[in-house]
């Protein structure tokens, strides 16, 4: 009896200690075997690197969703200002100014929308969801009337080579992608910062009552994340060698499911940038496997959908143990 | 099973594990009806394993048997321990804030008319008799948020009344009630009593055990130490069957040396909170604030830290008038505050030990933005070894662990900073007996050190015992400042009662 105890414990133990990375990790690598065999082109440099580039750009956003939901927030503004950024970027190449300036004031569009987000939150105190929802919005609209609906192009070669090139077999877009998760990772373990995001999302008023300001850090990570976003527009346009207006529409829900999947949690204080990356790499195999393998691709959504939920189950059952 | 038609419930050779923890190591536990049972223990004894077991919490048991009224039943679910006629009043009240105190009563079965909409005359109806019979002076129309906690706390153990329950577990139900409350709470469970109902009480406080209980029964690490009539047993004896050894029950300081003068109030006042507040600190002083329910000494406490601002008054510190606006002033000027409510203010419950210790000292420790890990792990090694902290690791979380570690953590976190005063919202509350001790030693070492202490604490034992000198609140202002030669617990508490005022 007893040692039958002892080893059913040791099984609860591995079962629980194995972190969402690992098992996201896992994942991923049988997958990527199964379609290797399966298929013939998903082990090929030009799908890996499409893959890749698609992954990318929602990875570029999901990074700075990190750590907006760790500190207990939610942001739906990120498609819109990725539309934005990309639009305000493609006019001023299309005029003619350097790719420079326009990743310049792309970054400033984020840091506009991150401030009026963290105001409506922290100022108005409105809820992140409602907040966000309203300023995306308002993004979209900016974007149409700016537009009047058209897209914007010609964008310079140069710019679109850039978007399309790789190093090494990797994509451009895939390496931008990566540095801005080093920095990501490196802020949310060894920082000052990145502890206060961990704090204030596991419980606001202890962080508050600790000395660490909520004013501050809410500001931070809205507009981190918007700047990203805006970035990620502008990359979004080289990619698509135009600026379309309709970029980015409906990325809010792939950003937070690649975060949730990762083992984000919509409740504040948990959440790592590895395991967003490999919620965003998984989302993004499991549909381009799927299309490979020709399965339709509602069929494709309905299995990101149950990968969702599933995930956020497995999150409450480990949490529930006590 | 023997078919002795006094007895309720039984619990048989109880085992319960949890990843790494062995909570329940074989307990046997029997209650009879009219029987108020008492179960003590420390914090991770396992009396919370035990009970949520009886309510359905924790389905699934290593081993053991559970019979209620002589048949062997499986509790499943929470649902099913309340069609079994088991109920629980837990320390945090949960009622529906918003609604009526009446249609709490009557929540998910609503009386409904025939024209299916809700009934309710009937619902005020018999609101008011429930109510009555207890002799409870609350309108049944009122939302719920409107009432004090003890009276929210009524209003639950009313609704159990009515609900006919055979079995009522109180889980700490006085932790956040006033003497009289107390005693209001004491006659609902007597009238449980007279119809029969069986009672668990749990509480940290002996003292009520030996007034209320009839049978006491004494955990320690997941075992049954003893189960014996309160009448044949003392104070004394079950504190050294809790904690495994016999501890002296009172708290002796030794003579302090003050120092100059760190902290003086002047004038604090906050609209609704408190008004007029005046008081001095001393380096190596212990303050105590006393006061009921509702005496707002809690608030001037935390304003002092920063916690929630003040309207109008001064706060000097060595004699320099200074600002305080926030935890970080606070903070800057050396003041720590640790709260009474440690769950929702004191600690980030998700994340880990090192991380919560470290939790106010992150700009000492760091640099451009860097945390020094090395310093990080150190802190939080440290206190974890100083302050007998007891954690399988320091990236376990904090939630894992006991309700007096917890505690721990927080003053750790304080502790590891460099603060001069600190500020002690009632530290021992829902805290077991040997982390209590533990506590004191702790408040009593910050003393030492020539630092100065606040304790806001409305377990009189416990002024009486570390504080050089107290002051006593009601409904907002200060009655007066006593100090230790003249310390009377009837002074008190015609003080806090606003009976009399010392000056």
């Amino acid at each position: 009896m007893a040692e039958q105890k002892t080893g059913i414990n040791i099984m609860k133990k591995m079962k629980f200690s194995l972190p969402t990375e690992g098992v996201l990790g896992l994942i991923l690598i049988v997958l990527f075997i199964v379609l290797s065999i399966s298929t013939d082109k998903f082990l090929s440099v030009p799908n890996l690197s499409n893959l890749a580039r698609q992954t990318s750009i929602v990875g570029i956003i999901a990074v700075g969703m990190t750590f907006v939901i760790v500190s207990a927030g939610i942001d739906l503004s990120v498609g819109s200002v990725l539309a934005l950024g990309g639009i305000v970027g493609s006019i001023l190449m299309r005029d003619g100014h350097s790719i420079f300036l326009s990743f310049t004031a792309a970054v400033g569009v984020g840091i506009i929308v991150g401030l009026v987000n963290a105001f409506v939150i922290h100022e108005m105190k409105v809820t992140p969801f409602i907040a966000t929802l309203g300023t995306m919005t308002i993004a979209r609209a900016v974007v149409m009337l700016v537009t009047n609906a058209n897209y914007i192009s010609p964008l310079p070669k140069s710019f679109i080579k850039f978007a399309a090139d790789s190093y090494f077999y990797i994509p451009t877009l895939t390496l931008i992608w990566l540095i801005i998760a080093f920095i990501a990772f490196v802020i949310s373990k060894y920082t000052r910062l990145g502890r206060n995001i961990f704090a204030i999302g596991s419980n606001v008023e202890a962080a508050r009552l600790s000395g660490i300001n909520i004013r501050t850090n809410t500001y931070i990570v809205y507009i981190i994340l918007a700047v990203l976003s805006s970035i990620a527009g502008v990359l979004t346009a080289g990619r698509l060698a135009t600026g379309l207006p309709m970029a980015g529409q409906g990325y809010e829900l792939q950003v937070i499911a690649a975060v949730v999947v990762g083992g984000g949690s919509l409740f504040g204080g948990e959440g790592t940038i590895v395991g967003t990356i490999l919620g965003a790499l998984l989302i993004a195999t499991i549909g381009n496997g799927g299309n490979l393998l020709g399965v339709n691709p509602h069929i494709l959504n309905i299995i990101v959908g149950s990968l969702i939920i599933i995930s956020v189950y497995i999150d409450q059952l480990s949490k529930k143990r006590r | 099973m023997e078919k002795n038609g006094n007895v309720l419930v039984t619990m048989r050779n109880i085992y319960k594990s949890f990843p790494g923890v062995q909570a329940l190591k074989g307990v046997d536990l029997t209650i009879k009806k009219g029987e108020v049972h008492g179960l003590v223990g420390e914090n991770g004894a396992g009396k919370s394993t035990l009970i949520k077991i009886l309510m359905g919490v924790y389905s699934n048991l290593d081993e053991g048997q559970i019979f209620i009224n002589g048949k062997e039943v499986e509790i499943k679910s929470p649902i099913q321990a309340q069609k079994f006629g088991l109920t629980a009043v837990y320390q945090d009240v949960h009622l529906a804030e918003n609604l009526s105190v009446g249609e709490n009563f009557f929540l998910g079965e609503m009386p409904v008319t025939k024209g299916g909409f809700i009934d309710w005359p009937t619902i005020n109806k018999t609101s008011h008799e429930v109510l009555k019979e207890l002799d409870l002076d609350i309108d049944p129309k009122i939302p719920v948020r409107k009432l004090s906690t003890a009276e929210q706390a009524m209003i639950l153990i009313a609704k159990i009344v009515r609900q006919e329950s055979k079995l009522v577990i109180f889980d700490e139900p006085t932790a956040l009630v006033t003497k009289e409350e107390t005693e209001q709470i004491f006659n609902l469970i007597r009238k449980l009593k007279k119809k029969g109902v069986g009672i668990i009480y749990i509480s940290h406080r002996l003292e009520e055990i030996f007034s209320i209980c009839d049978v006491v029964t004494v955990l320690k690490d997941g075992l049954e130490v003893d189960t014996l009539p309160v009448s044949e047993t003392q104070q004394e004896s079950i504190v050294s069957m809790m904690v495994g050894k016999s501890v002296d029950n009172t708290h002796y300081i030794e003579e302090r040396k003050v120092g100059k003068k760190i902290l003086e109030v002047k004038n604090l006042s906050k609209d609704n909170y408190f008004k007029d507040v005046s008081l001095d600190l001393y380096e190596g002083e212990a303050l105590g604030f006393y006061g009921l329910v509702g005496s707002g000494m809690a608030s001037v406490a935390k304003s002092i830290f920063g916690g929630i601002n003040y309207d109008s008054g001064d706060i000097f510190i060595n004699s320099k008038k200074v600002k305080i606006k926030g935890p970080v002033d606070g903070i800057k000027h050396k003041i720590s505050f640790l709260p009474e409510d440690r769950k929702n203010e004191g600690l980030a419950l998700s994340l880990d030990v090192a991380t919560n210790i470290n939790l106010a000292s992150y700009q000492n420790i760091s640099r451009g933005g860097f945390i020094n890990l090395i310093k990080e792990k150190k802190n939080a090694r440290d206190y974890v070894d100083a302050l007998n902290i007891k954690t399988p690791s320091l990236k376990q979380k904090v939630i894992n662990l006991s309700g007096g570690n917890q505690q721990k953590v927080v003053f750790a976190k304080w502790l590891c900073g460099n603060s001069r005063i600190f500020i002690f919202d009632e530290p021992t509350v829902g805290v077991d007996v040997g982390a209590k001790f533990e506590i004191y030693k702790i408040i009593e070492n910050v003393l030492k050190e020539g630092s100065s202490v606040i304790l806001v604490s409305s377990y009189l034992p416990e002024i009486f015992g570390l504080t050089d000198r107290a002051m006593v609140f009601y409904e907002g202002e200060s009655m007066g400042c006593v100090s230790k030669k003249d310390y009377d617990e009837e002074k008190f508490l015609n003080l806090a009662s606003g009976v009399q005022s010392s000056n």
